[in-house]
């Protein structure tokens, strides 16, 4: 069949089988199992309205067990197995092995370099351009042309990115931008940039940071708007410059959101893949936990090591889980 | 805010002139991958894309026509033709008869042959062989010819990109195969999340609190963990690799998402609305059918752009779930990255491969790009 019609006749079963589910349950509820008619007819709706929000949520929560909740608890199994040895448990060996690797230290390495760097570019940036945006007129179109890498997929922008980076031979006409200009003032070689150790990390983030810095951008400049006036107008009063509004009185008045924004940055450089896969793979040491974990699986077929790999990510997710469901609760009170 | 007394800066020209580099910093790169992919193989590879609109200089090699194709003119036997292609506009400045020596002589300048005569390129293209002896062999003359072309554009690399079948180039079959994982994945998990957040909204029943805490930690769970459990889920039930798989995948990864953005809207809506409803004899699904959804539009759009977005690009999942060996349902994210392997220096493939694939995305974006900023605040502002 071809792939459009096979994909179409999908959606139409696919989302006619969850209606249809809906539906006919409630249904069944409704007027099979407790009628709201009848000499029972109060008891009924009762019994139906305990039954129904169990309805609505089976389907998710199937889905959200089996595809979420189900593979932490196995991936930590796993972690604790050799499947060579049929999946004999192995305690701690293959944590122990791949503390032994100096791939993986390179790569919680780099981990941490990104940690450090993106959430921190992206939110400087992001905080600036939200601050300078608002003022103007045409800040509008500014702020969505900022944006737009957040529509751009990883592997689009690392292909973008790659052209930037591109170095043709010395002595011939350079067609990335990046050598033209390092060519064009300093008169040196062109530079294989995603080459050279340790910089080239450098080279991989700015790409992630030039996708973060629209969503940085977008929510700080709603914060930055809900700031009340009357404390700018107060301290402009006081004889503020703008230097000193911005940092000692927007700045801490949006501090819950810069948080936010940081520790949403930080979860998606926890499991940045795409990037580092399409650019470098992790060759001339720019590698990352999520494509080690990605090679352990998949090119040595070491299922151990990668779920040990992955519970890593997992234990430096946690503590802004944590934080998020500590929130959560505490909003909800 | 320029109401208040003393915002007005005397430095807006500055504000405006740092947001305009900022603007084409952020724009630079993607406007580099368009022009490119508008540009012809020599352009790309001679010049930068920013001289894109200038002619450029470049080193062509081409052939005489063959010697059979010559004419005797008293006692020399001439040869005589043209290299550009008609209405080239290109201006030859150096010209060479051998690789080692590709500009040796000037445009109109003689040169000699080896094996007797002489060849004379001239400035627009036109050559002239003469020897007294016949010219022999079946091929022309290699010449290496050093030109100013005219910026060119050609719509040719969109031509081979999306039509022309080649195994290797062409992106039309992982552009179905992407819109085929990528709207099932987005609708799906709508309908599945609209249920489960209008109960955790608004019907009452015990651990309600409890399953809300425990969405927005399945929020962040990294997808990594899930691939291994769930590649071997799949293997054991027989699904394997391939579209249910991803779908599935899809649906399940971004759920929490879903419910927690659904939950966070439908709990705003007024309650007089829905109490109304009930008293009037409503059922449930009455209710959540007739007055829910429509009224939750907004937030359904919302997450609608994310997953679509998020599906759409996504690399990883497909990877692990849906392509097999014989690479049939290949995507086009995974597509471009083996692009990136084999064809590393053919930038007006990539180029044009990668706009290909980022274009659907941004026509989106540019116009929902409302909801998605509102679904961004939902998600993140508390």
């Amino acid at each position: 069949m071809h792939p459009a019609l096979l994909g179409l006749v999908t959606i139409v079963v696919g989302v006619g089988a969850c209606v249809g589910y809906f539906y006919f349950s409630n249904i069944i509820l409704d007027k099979f199992l407790f009628p709201p008619s009848g000499p029972n007819a109060g008891r009924n709706i009762n019994r139906a309205n305990i039954v129904r929000p169990w309805l609505f949520l089976l389907p998710a929560l199937l889905a959200l067990g089996l595809y979420l909740a189900y593979p932490v608890v196995e991936t930590i199994r796993l972690s604790l197995t050799d499947r060579d040895q049929g999946g004999a448990f192995v305690g701690l060996d293959n944590y122990i092995q791949m503390a032994s690797e100096p791939k993986f230290w390179e790569a919680m390495q780099n981990n941490m370099l990104w940690l450090f760097v993106v959430p921190a570019m992206s939110t400087a940036f992001g905080l600036l351009a939200a601050q300078l945006t608002d003022r103007i007129k045409w800040g509008n179109i500014a702020k969505s042309l900022i944006f737009m890498p957040m529509a751009i997929s990883f592997v689009g922008a690392a292909v973008i990115w790659k052209l930037v980076y591109d170095a043709r031979p010395p002595g011939t006409e350079q067609i990335g931008i990046l050598n033209a200009i390092y060519v064009f003032f300093s008169g040196a070689e062109p530079q294989q940039w995603l080459t050279v150790p340790f910089w080239n990390n450098f080279f991989l983030m700015i790409v992630l940071v030039w996708i973060q810095t629209g969503f940085a951008m977008v929510i700080l400049s709603a914060a930055l708007r809900g700031i009340p006036e009357e404390t700018i107008e107060a301290a402009i009063v006081d004889g503020a410059n703008p230097l000193q509004v911005f940092f000692k009185i927007k700045v801490p008045q949006i501090m819950g959101t810069i948080v936010v924004v940081w520790t949403t940055i930080t979860i998606v450089v926890l499991k940045v893949f795409d990037i580092v896969f399409a650019m470098t793979n992790g060759q001339w040491q720019t590698q990352v936990l999520a494509n080690y974990m990605y090679d352990k699986l998949f090119r040595s077929s070491d299922w151990g090591v990668g779920s040990a790999a992955a519970m890593v990510i997992m234990l430096l997710v946690t503590p802004i889980l944590v934080w998020n469901v500590y929130n959560a609760r505490k909003e909800m009170r | 805010m320029d109401n208040i007394a003393g915002t007005k800066s005397s430095l807006k020209w500055a504000v405006h002139l740092s947001v305009a580099v900022l603007v084409a910093l952020w724009l630079f790169p993607t406007v580099g991958l368009f022009v490119s992919s508008f540009r012809t193989t020599d352009q790309i590879a001679t010049s930068g894309w920013w001289k894109a609109l200038f002619p450029s200089e470049q080193t062509e090699t081409y052939r005489t026509a063959p010697p059979s194709d010559q004419v005797q003119m008293g006692d020399l036997y001439v040869l005589e033709g043209q290299l550009f292609d008609a209405g080239s506009d290109a201006v030859v400045s150096t010209y060479g008869i051998s690789s080692r020596a590709v500009g040796a002589f000037a445009a109109g300048e003689p040169a000699e042959l080896r094996n007797g005569g002489t060849v004379t390129v001239n400035t627009d293209g036109s050559y002239r062989m003469e020897s007294a002896q016949p010219f022999e062999g079946s091929r022309g003359q290699r010449l290496f010819v050093k030109a100013k072309f005219p910026p060119e554009f050609t719509l040719q690399n969109y031509a081979t990109v999306l039509f022309s079948g080649d195994s290797t180039d062409s992106l039309a079959k992982a552009f179905f195969n992407t819109l085929t994982v990528t709207i099932p994945a987005t609708i799906i998990p709508i309908v599945v999340a609209a249920f489960a957040a209008y109960a955790l909204a608004w019907m009452d029943f015990p651990g309600r609190a409890l399953l809300i805490a425990a969405v927005v930690g399945l929020l962040v769970v990294p997808l990594q963990l899930a691939l291994i459990p769930l590649l071997k889920l799949h293997l054991s039930v027989g699904i394997g690799k391939g579209y249910l798989g991803v779908w599935m995948a899809h649906t399940g990864f971004g759920l929490p998402l879903a419910i927690y953005l659904l939950r966070n809207y439908m709990v705003g809506l007024p309650r007089d609305i829905i109490e109304n409803a009930r008293v009037d004899g409503a059922t449930e699904f009455q209710i959540f059918v007739k007055i829910i959804l429509p009224l939750s539009f907004p937030a359904l759009a919302s997450f609608a752009i994310f997953q679509f977005l998020w599906t759409w690009n996504d690399l990883l999942v497909a990877l692990v779930f849906l392509i097999d060996a014989t690479g049939e349902t290949t995507v086009m994210t995974k597509q471009i990255v083996e692009l990136l392997g084999t064809r590393g220096g053919n930038w007006e493939i990539l180029a044009t491969a990668a706009f290909v694939s980022i274009s659907v995305p941004l026509v989106v974006f540019f116009a929902m790009q409302k909801y998605l900023v509102r679904g961004l605040l939902a998600g993140s502002v508390k």
